[in-house]
């Protein structure tokens, strides 16, 4: 009774979308879906993961982009024992056509467990769950179609950014030409590792930070501008005239107090050197206030989660860049900043933890990048300075 | 002779003709309903995007019917958010309903846009991690089952990011999030001596650990380690490092929620997720005690917000003495940071709140 699997039919019930449904679909015509689905189910009733640590596999010239995973009860389900994962670079801004897509499937099916991440958190559309024998041909018609492999391990993993100027209006430089060219710039990096860990690049192209890059990239780029807001008078006075509450919801919010709504004039005043560039203003009156002119990025550095030493939002290293093609000043950044931490780091040691290791103020003169007030909230309280 | 490091297909060839005609052009955007925005171009042209949700472990026939769906009515284009929505972008208003009801006969809802829950960014958990202190796709599927009402509407005060980790590993931005469940182990590594022998490279694996638990094995006649049990905070690194160290286990494995994370720099600051629930036990199939301290933190913040104010800028308001009491979550020693910066959260001033 191998298809017996009373945990999981309780996941095919509600009304959101059921991944159980989806494995099962699968499993009617895939045997390693159907072990899959049978490996799921026990660890519903064992309450721990069947799968074992690791296994070096690949494909020929990589060491990235091939994650190996093997059952630790392979005699039950020798049609997932080796299951291994392939991730696939994603097209920038998660675009596709239906043709790539429905070529993607064909390949999956023919190799594969037909089961897939649309997407993992990285970015990379996962393929999850073949064998070690099918792993080159896999890759080798996924080249043919255009395909390639995206980064796992001690290396660069595929760069993510935001929708970007494709399809909004916030974006203040193009994000998705960036990743693109940053990405084909990078491949080395991206497909053998030899760092001492994981780095991770992600463009938003404005403060909302869409793709959360401030919280997951080592090396975090944001969108913003360096003139002032661009605000429409009219289309304020819109707003206001249809009963929208723009004291409480806008000038209110504002985090640096740096709006005023005239009410005798019904004009909205920008005190332009108090904004702090939040995007709040502009979220909730899309029509009326835009962003700048004078568009770019603040690049930061070091965002990471909990382990080693805690989890870390992106600082700020360069307040304001251009971000233009063909991206040399940020490319010679991510060498120079490579280049300290291969030299300097330990093992497993992300490059936050390097900097706080070694201090901000030294890594600062590493890179040859001069402080500035904004790079702190505010300066030290301590007297013990190394002169 | 195969090819290597030809990179991603170029995003140029993947986008649709309005958008192509539009790109770096567009002026403003409506969020016309729960699931559908409107987006108008400096050339006067307007797109319609329909966001559904997935439940992001898919099949190849799942990616087929959606594909069905894109050549019907978008010109052979769809794409994917960084929550593993999909949308569905025509210039053809009238294309909306018929997209929206395709997407109903699949059970894909159309929503996940304004202010809502968004689809949950979540890990593989045991479908396929070998580190997971729980499941991810099952522990999602409960969750967003409970939240479904969220996603198909825009009511809540702010949007509400949610996230799950299956482990502290976090492969994703959990750790920043509205709310979050994070797996965490409870029990510390069992040491295999042969094991350690012969796979793992004893230096390194002495070095993973942050609180420095872990030494050479005092017998010079065992090539391995020990661990001091009583600093080990089970993060698993060590077993990263060394597989012959796992510490998954039915009874000590369970999962954490925080609160109160954001990335976005709109208003505050992005912050991080604090923990607000240290250990709950896995409950699989459907993670019920979970999904209801989900549910109840949601509906306080619903019902105590004010417009537009994040779940992390309104426990900064009413303050965290306010929000285990509405909560009725009992605050315990676990609460009191002592790991890296705990001094950090520690209170300095004589204004608090009873």
């Amino acid at each position: 009774m191998d298809e017996d699997t009373p945990l999981l039919d309780e996941l095919e019930k509600g009304p959101w979308p059921s991944y159980v449904k989806e494995i099962k679909r699968m499993a009617k015509k895939n045997k390693a879906a159907k072990d899959l689905l049978g490996i799921q189910e026990l660890s519903y009733k064992d309450r721990v993961t069947h799968w074992k640590h690791g296994g070096i596999v690949g494909v020929t010239g990589y060491g990235s982009g091939v994650i190996g995973r093997y059952c630790d009860v392979p005699e039950k389900f020798p049609d997932a024992a080796a299951f291994h994962t392939m991730r696939v670079n994603h097209p920038a801004g998660w675009f596709y056509s239906t043709k790539s897509l429905r070529k993607l499937c064909d390949i999956w099916e023919q190799y594969g467990s037909g089961m897939t991440n649309m997407h993992g958190s990285t970015g990379d559309a996962i393929l999850l769950g073949t064998t070690t024998d099918n792993l080159q041909p896999c890759f080798d018609s996924l080249t043919e179609a255009g395909f390639d492999l995206g980064g796992s391990g001690s290396a660069l993993r595929t760069i993510a950014g935001c929708v970007g100027q494709a399809r909004c209006e916030w974006s203040n430089f193009d994000t998705l030409k960036l990743v693109h060219d940053l990405t084909m710039e990078f491949q080395d990096e991206i497909h053998r590792p030899r760092w001492p860990y994981k780095f991770k690049i992600k463009a938003s192209g404005c403060p909302n930070d869409c793709v959360a890059a401030i919280a997951r990239a080592d090396f975090t780029i944001i969108g913003t501008w360096r003139d002032t807001l661009r605000i429409d008078q009219n289309a304020v006075r819109n707003y206001v005239d249809n009963g929208f509450d723009i004291k409480t919801l806008v000038v209110d919010k504002c985090p640096s107090e740096a709006l005023e709504w005239d009410e005798k004039n019904k004009e909205l005043k920008l005190q332009a050197d108090d904004c702090v560039r939040c995007m709040h203003c502009i979220n909730k009156m899309t029509k009326a206030i835009r962003p700048g002119v004078e568009g770019g990025a603040t690049i930061l550095i070091g965002g990471k989660a909990p382990i080693i030493k805690g989890a870390y939002l992106s600082w700020v290293l360069v307040p304001f860049m251009k971000i233009e093609p063909p991206y040399d000043e940020i490319k010679d950044l991510l060498r120079k900043i490579w280049d300290w931490w291969d030299e300097n780091g330990r093992t497993r040691e992300r490059l936050a933890e390097l900097i706080e290791r070694i201090g901000l103020k030294n890594f600062l003169k590493e890179m040859g990048i001069p402080p500035v007030p904004q790079m702190v909230y505010k300066p030290r309280a301590n007297p013990y300075v190394y002169f | 002779m195969n090819r290597t490091d030809i990179g991603p297909p170029d995003y140029r060839d993947m986008l649709p003709d309005a958008i192509k005609m539009n790109y770096g052009k567009w002026k403003y955007h409506e969020n016309v309903r729960a699931g559908v925005l409107k987006h108008v171009s400096e050339t006067g042209d307007e797109v319609y995007t329909v966001r559904v949700g997935s439940p992001r472990l898919v099949s190849i026939d799942f990616i087929r019917d959606i594909c069905d769906i894109a050549d019907k009515y978008c010109d052979g284009h769809l794409r994917f958010t960084s929550r593993s929505n999909i949308e569905f972008i025509t210039d053809n208003k009238s294309n909306v309903n018929g997209i929206i009801e395709e997407a109903a006969k699949l059970g894909l809802p159309a929503g996940g846009t304004g202010n809502g829950i968004s689809n949950i960014i979540h890990t593989q958990g045991w479908i396929h991690c070998h580190s997971a202190a729980t499941d991810a796709s099952g522990l999602v599927k409960a969750i967003m089952d409970e939240m479904y009402e969220y996603f198909t509407s825009m009511k809540l005060p702010a949007y509400v990011r949610i996230a799950v980790a299956c482990c502290i590993n976090m492969c994703g931005a959990v750790h920043c999030s509205d709310l979050a469940v994070v797996g965490i182990h409870r029990r510390p590594p069992k040491v295999d001596n042969e094991k350690v022998l012969a796979q793992c490279e004893i230096p390194t694996t002495i070095q993973s650990c942050p609180t420095g638990a872990i030494r050479r094995n005092p017998d010079p006649n065992i090539k391995s380690v020990v661990v001091r049990e009583d600093l080990c905070m089970y993060c698993a690194n060590c077993f990263t490092v060394c597989p012959a160290m796992p510490l998954a286990d039915a009874e000590g494995d369970g999962v954490a929620i925080y609160v109160g994370g954001k990335v976005s720099n709109a208003r505050k600051p992005p912050m991080f997720s604090r923990m607000v629930v240290p250990f709950l036990p896995n409950t699989p199939p459907r993670w019920t005690e979970v999904v209801d301290v989900l549910k109840k933190i949601v509906e306080i913040y619903a019902g105590s917000a004010k417009k537009y104010e994040r779940m992390g800028e309104w426990i900064e308001r009413i303050g965290w003495e306010k929000f285990f009491r509405l909560t009725e979550i009992p605050f315990t020693d676990q609460h009191i940071d002592d790991f890296t910066h705990a001094v950090e959260t520690y209170r300095t001033t004589t204004q608090f709140k009873w």
